[in-house]
């Protein structure tokens, strides 16, 4: 597979220095608050903001290397750019827009993005889901070598959120091209990438996978911004009220929110209880096993059972004597968890 | 009661302000008929000052345009050091007094001017020629394209002009197919302001060219020599620069609305939950 490189790119911004070293492979997510300068990275990659040192290469071809003078413009880099208000021209048809790279003819991306019954309607007129669908087809008719996607579903309510969500996890899974996609939602980061890095004022703070994010987060920001597990599986059986969802280790959970098939469940690690019994109060979802993790951030501790990371007081920890690789109990209830996508039958 | 009374006070002071502008029009029509002007429309001073007039606006307009697009996008678009200086130059010409615009296109390029003697070596005599003319009103119009082309500019959104640039089109590609059809309306309304302007040119005009009939005068011109001839040409002449000046005036309009119109606005970001 194609690679992205960043080498020790700076970008001076209003209150701090961006600095970033990254390299893309498959789908990596940029997480971090607003202003941590996710989208100025983006930029840098597509040419439109020039940095003032370090280097930038995509598998062979150098784009930027402020030691040598080297800084190709945007329309020399091969890049697929999706704005945040995916920025389609508005005086061009739906056509038009996607043909404006001139590279393949449109037909084969209406097509593949169910966007052909929309090709001569203006942007004006398209729903939030179409427009992004539009801003994609777009991107990828110009045959990138790199796809970048800005915050790429912050512009939608949260109904449509979740169904385009699936629409991008299908189409990355897909992608044969390194993608690169910020966002200030830890949860669409996780659903969207194979690898996170969480970065703030400029800086990465910690780059892995979701779950690594989750069970080992480096420092108490990290905790507290890569909120969520997230729990892969599917929806089987009803109750009054709640859904049976059983997970790919075989463990059934059940969640108070509604659900079609394979789902993915938001369990957030201080609504995760840890004991050394089998706990018997209202909690209806008991994940049984051996400890896989113990990381303590000042006064607290995140504790992995399975799929499942608690976050509990370091008192906590010590009062249980908790150790990895002990065998112990994470329990939640099911109006703690919620169901934040729609998963692939495969990934 | 007290209120009523306060809005009847903004209604008639509205109406007076309306008649007073209307005044001078109901004025001109009063006193003359289409079929008078219609008439006078043969006349020669009328024909050949038209003549002047259209011919020396159209290559004014047409070379404000030319010169004043490209300089208004890039005021628009970039910051460098003498930018407010460059802005300042280009407003200036709509508040100098037009009689001082022409004593500066004399001193400039007439005969003993500072460039008088360079354009003479090359066999160009500005002053009193029909290209004089065309000069004074692209000087003194100009502003009213440049000012708006630059508002117009610089409320592109730049993503669409970034969005073209990472979809391989370069900065000038860029510019004819996203740039220039989006500001569109805004140029048509700054470029209808701009002739209006250029057609009633009137001081810089007689300065730096004179009002010689058939070379140099236009219809304002005419219109003041006619003033102590014939008063009837003088109405007539003076109806078809009103009627000229409505027409532009609705051309600015529809102008405008295209460009607020919904194919062209950029599309809300908040506002499409609704459909999906």
């Amino acid at each position: 597979m194609a690679k992205l490189t960043l080498d020790q790119v700076a970008v001076p911004l209003r209150t701090f220095r961006l600095e970033l070293s990254l390299e893309v492979g498959s789908t990596f997510a940029l997480v971090g608050p607003s202003g941590a300068g996710k989208s100025t990275v983006l930029n840098a990659i597509a040419g439109l903001v020039k940095p003032a040192a370090g280097r930038i290469s995509c598998n062979d071809e150098m784009w930027f290397d402020a030691e040598r003078g080297v800084f190709e413009p945007p329309e020399r880099r091969r890049v697929g750019l999706v704005f945040q208000d995916y920025a389609l021209f508005p005086h061009l048809t739906v056509r038009k827009n996607i043909e404006y790279a001139r590279r393949r003819p449109a037909d084969e991306y209406l097509e593949r993005f169910q966007i052909a019954h929309l090709k001569d309607a203006l942007p004006g007129s398209l729903s939030g889901g179409e427009r992004q669908r539009v801003a994609l087809a777009r991107a990828l008719a110009r045959d990138p070598e790199v796809l970048l996607l800005d915050e790429p579903l912050a512009a939608l309510d949260t109904h449509t959120k979740i169904e385009v969500r699936l629409e991008l996890q299908q189409l990355l899974a897909g992608l044969e091209i390194p993608t690169l996609l910020v966002t200030h939602d830890f949860e669409d980061a996780a659903a969207l990438a194979d690898q996170v890095g969480v970065i703030v004022e400029g800086r990465l703070r910690q780059t892995g996978t979701p779950a690594d994010l989750v069970a080992r987060p480096a420092d108490p920001f990290v905790a507290s911004f890569t909120g969520a597990n997230l729990l892969h599986g599917e929806r089987r059986v009803t109750g009054v009220g709640t859904a049976g969802i059983r997970l790919d280790d075989g463990t059934v959970v059940s969640t108070a929110d509604d659900g079609e098939g394979a789902l993915v469940l938001a369990v957030y690690p201080w609504d995760v209880t840890i004991s050394t019994t089998r706990p018997g109060d209202s909690a209806m979802n008991v994940v049984a096993g051996a400890i896989t993790a113990v990381t303590e951030l000042g006064n607290r501790a995140r504790v992995t059972i399975g799929p499942l990371t608690a976050e509990i007081t370091v008192d906590s920890l010590h009062r249980l004597g908790l150790q990895t690789g002990q065998h112990a109990y994470a329990s939640f209830k099911a109006t703690g968890t919620r169901v934040v996508a729609s998963r692939l039958p495969e990934r | 009661m007290r209120r009523a009374l306060g809005f009847g006070l903004f209604v008639a002071v509205a109406v007076v302000t309306l008649a007073f502008l209307a005044l001078p029009i109901v004025g001109i029509f009063a006193h003359t008929s289409p079929a008078k002007i219609i008439d006078q429309l043969s006349n020669p001073v009328v024909t050949d000052a038209l003549v002047v007039t259209l011919k020396t606006s159209l290559i004014a307009q047409a070379a404000i345009i030319l010169f004043g697009t490209p300089t208004a996008y890039l005021l628009a678009t970039r910051r460098f050091p003498g930018h407010p200086l460059a802005v300042t130059l280009v407003e200036l010409p709509l508040v100098l007094p037009p009689a001082v615009a022409g004593v500066g296109l004399l001193a400039a390029l007439g005969r003993f001017g500072l460039l008088g003697s360079s354009l003479r070596a090359v066999g160009i005599e500005l002053p009193f020629t029909q290209a004089a003319v065309t000069v004074a009103v692209a000087y003194v119009a100009s502003p009213l394209y440049i000012r708006q082309a630059i508002a117009v500019f610089e409320a592109t959104d730049p993503h669409l002009t970034a969005a073209s640039r990472t979809l391989g089109a370069g900065p000038v590609r860029t510019f004819f197919r996203v740039v220039l059809p989006l500001a569109r309306g805004g140029l048509v309304a700054g470029l209808a302001l701009s002739f209006a302007r250029g057609l009633g040119e009137f001081g810089a005009t007689i300065m730096f060219a004179g009002s010689l009939a058939k070379v140099t005068q236009t219809l304002p011109l005419a219109i003041y020599q006619e003033f102590d001839v014939n008063f009837n040409v003088t109405l007539a002449m003076s109806a078809v620069l009103v009627l000229i000046s409505v027409v532009l005036l609705l051309t600015l309009r529809i102008a405008l609305s295209w460009r607020s119109s919904p194919s062209t606005r950029s599309p809300s970001l908040f506002g499409l939950s609704a459909s999906s």
